[in-house]
C-alpha cells in the first residue's frame, strides 16, 4: 500500500501520472514535464513535497544536540527563522542524509529530511540521543503537509493569493523563514530559483493548492524536480552521495564547518581521510544520447562516473553531476560511455543555472 | 490511451502500419510515449541492414529513462526517419504519426503474428 499526501486527490483531479516514488504514490508529471521545467525558470510551479517529513528538535539541550549531529554549524543561526543546509553524517563521515536545519525559537528547530530516509534518520537521531544523554524530543511532524512554490514570480503569487504573508515577508532573506500563525514560509528551495516553501496542516492544503492554482501558479511533478535541482548543481542522496561517501567526495565541503573547534559525529573521519574525488558538471558536446547515472567517465587522470544525468530543457544539451579523479580541471574535454558509444562532454563548475541564467557555455 | 484499429501492435509497445508496397512502417504507441514522457533523442537504426524478430534496432531516450526499440518482424531496414530524429518531440504529440523507420519483412505472414488493437490495449492496461 503506498503512502499519500493530503494532496493526492487533487493530483488525480488534475491527471497527473502518479509513480512509486520510495514508497509513495507521487506525481510525476501532469502532462509534460519540460513545460513545467519552464515554467517554473520563467514563472512560477509548485510541487507537492509533503512526502519530505519536518522533524522538530524541541527543548533544554536543542541546540547542543544538533551542534554535534549535524556537519554544518548551528552555530550560524542566530535570528529565529533563519535557514541552513547540513549533512548528517555516519562515524565513518559518509552521509546519512542531507536537510535543512531551521531554527524556529531558541528551544526549537525543524530539520526537512528526505522521504526515503526518515527512518534511518529518526533512529540515527534517537541514538545520539541516548548516548549524549540530552533532554531534547525529536517530534516528527506527520500532521504538516508542504507546498514548494517556485520560480521569478512565485513570491508574487503566493502574496496575491495569502495577501496577509505579503508585507511579513517582503524583506525576508534567502535561507530565512517567518511563522504566520499555522503556516510556515521558508525562501528556500531545490531548483536554483526564487520562491517559498510553505509548512501548513495537512488538512489545510488542499484549499491552499487550489488557490495556487487559480492564481496562475504550474503544477509541476517529481520529473521536473529532477532536472531543476540538477540544473541548478544541487546534490539528491542516494544518486549523488549516500553513506558511503563523504561530503568533500560529493562537492559539499563547503557545507561542513571544520574550522570550528566543535565537534560532530564524523569530523574524526573527516580529517582522517583526505578528499578522493570531486563532484563536477559535465555538458554533452556532441548528439548521440542522454548523459545518466553510473555512465563511466574517462578523463586524463583516470575513470570517474556519472551520479547523476539527464537532458537539461535550459541548455537544450545533456547534462551530468560526475565523480571525477582529482586534478581533472574544468574546461576538460573528457569522453563518456553512452551504450555502445563514446560521446565527447566537456567539464564545467556546477550550477548550470541560477535564477533564469545560464551560467556555463 | 490511443490504439486505432488499422494497426498491430508489440508486447514491447511497437506500432507497425502495413504500408501499400509491402513494407512496414514502425514507431511507437502512445501508451509507451506517455510512460516514458518528453523524448530528447531518437537513435535510428542502420539502413539496409537485416535485424532479428524482437531484436533491439534503434533507441528513444526522454528526459526520464533510454529505451530500446525492437525489430516488430524480422527484415531489412528500407527507410529512416531523419526529420523525427532531429525533433524526437514529435512523438509526444501524435505517436502514431510519427514512424521511425520502415522495413521489407523477410516474410509478409509474419505480421500476423502481432496484437491487434483491443488484444494490445488489454497489455498495456496491465
Amino acid at each position: 500500500m503506498l503512502k499519500t499526501t493530503p494532496l493526492n486527490a487533487a493530483h488525480r483531479s488534475l491527471g497527473a501520472r502518479m509513480v512509486d516514488f520510495g514508497g509513495w504514490d507521487m506525481p510525476v508529471n501532469y502532462g509534460s514535464q519540460i513545460e513545467e521545467h519552464h515554467a517554473v525558470r520563467r514563472d512560477a510551479g509548485m510541487f507537492d513535497v509533503s512526502h519530505m517529513l519536518a522533524i522538530d528538535v524541541h527543548g533544554d539541550g536543542a541546540r547542543a544536540f544538533l551542534r554535534r549531529t549535524l556537519a554544518n554549524n548551528v552555530d550560524k543561526l542566530r535570528e529565529p527563522g533563519s535557514a541552513l543546509y547540513s549533512c548528517m553524517l555516519n562515524h565513518a563521515g559518509g552521509v546519512i542524509d542531507d536537510l535543512i536545519v531551521y531554527l524556529l525559537s531558541e528551544e526549537r528547530f525543524r530539520l526537512v529530511v528526505n522521504a526515503g530516509r526518515t527512518g534511518e534518520d529518526l533512529a540515527w537521531l534517537e541514538s545520539i540521543r541516548e548516548r549524549l544523554g540530552v533532554a531534547p524530543e525529536l517530534l516528527p511532524r506527520h500532521d504538516l503537509a508542504m507546498i514548494a512554490v517556485q520560480g521569478p514570480l512565485a513570491r508574487a503569487r503566493v502574496w496575491q493569493t495569502l495577501p496577509g504573508t505579503r508585507a511579513p515577508t517582503a524583506a525576508m532573506r534567502s535561507f530565512h523563514s517567518a511563522q504566520l500563525g499555522e503556516l510556515m514560509l521558508a525562501r528556500t528551495g531545490y531548483t536554483g530559483e526564487d520562491g517559498f516553501e510553505l509548512m501548513l496542516p495537512a488538512g489545510r492544503a488542499p484549499l491552499l493548492w487550489q488557490r495556487l492554482l487559480d492564481c496562475g501558479v504550474k503544477p509541476c511533478g517529481l520529473g521536473a524536480r529532477d532536472t531543476l535541482r540538477l540544473e541548478a548543481g544541487m546534490n539528491l542522496w542516494g544518486q549523488d552521495m549516500d553513506e558511503s561517501v563523504s561530503p568533500p567526495d560529493a562537492g559539499l565541503a563547503w557545507s561542513v564547518d571544520l574550522a570550528s573547534a566543535r565537534d560532530f559525529v564524523g569530523k574524526a573521519a573527516l580529517l582522517a581521510h583526505p578528499q578522493q574525488w570531486q563532484l563536477l558538471g559535465l555538458v554533452l558536446t556532441e548528439q548521440g544520447g542522454v548523459l545518466r547515472g553510473q555512465q563511466k567517465v574517462l578523463t586524463p587522470e583516470g575513470e570517474g562516473e556519472i551520479t547523476s544525468g539527464t537532458f537539461s530543457p535550459t541548455l537544450e544539451r545533456s547534462i551530468a553531476l560526475a565523480r571525477l579523479p582529482m586534478g581533472v580541471e574544468t574546461g576538460a574535454p573528457v569522453q563518456v560511455a553512452v551504450r555502445d558509444k563514446q560521446l565527447a562532454a566537456k567539464v564545467v563548475k556546477p550550477p548550470f543555472v541560477r535564477n533564469g541564467r545560464i551560467l556555463v557555455n | 490511451m490511443k490504439t486505432p484499429e488499422q494497426l498491430k501492435y508489440t508486447k514491447t509497445h511497437e506500432w507497425v502500419a502495413s504500408e501499400a508496397e509491402g513494407t512496414l512502417a514502425v514507431g511507437i504507441t502512445d501508451h509507451a510515449q506517455e510512460v516514458l514522457g518528453d523524448m530528447v533523442f531518437l537513435e535510428l537504426p542502420a539502413m539496409g541492414k537485416r535485424y532479428a524478430q524482437g531484436e533491439a534496432c534503434a533507441v528513444i531516450e526522454s528526459v526520464k529513462a533510454a529505451s530500446d526499440i525492437n525489430m516488430p518482424v524480422a527484415g531489412v531496414v528500407v527507410a529512416v526517419n531523419e526529420d523525427l530524429a532531429k525533433s524526437p518531440e514529435r512523438v509526444n504529440a501524435d505517436a502514431y504519426a510519427a514512424w521511425m523507420f520502415r522495413i521489407k519483412p523477410d516474410n509478409p505472414g509474419d505480421i500476423g503474428n502481432l496484437m491487434d488493437a483491443a488484444a494490445y490495449a488489454g497489455h498495456a492496461a496491465k
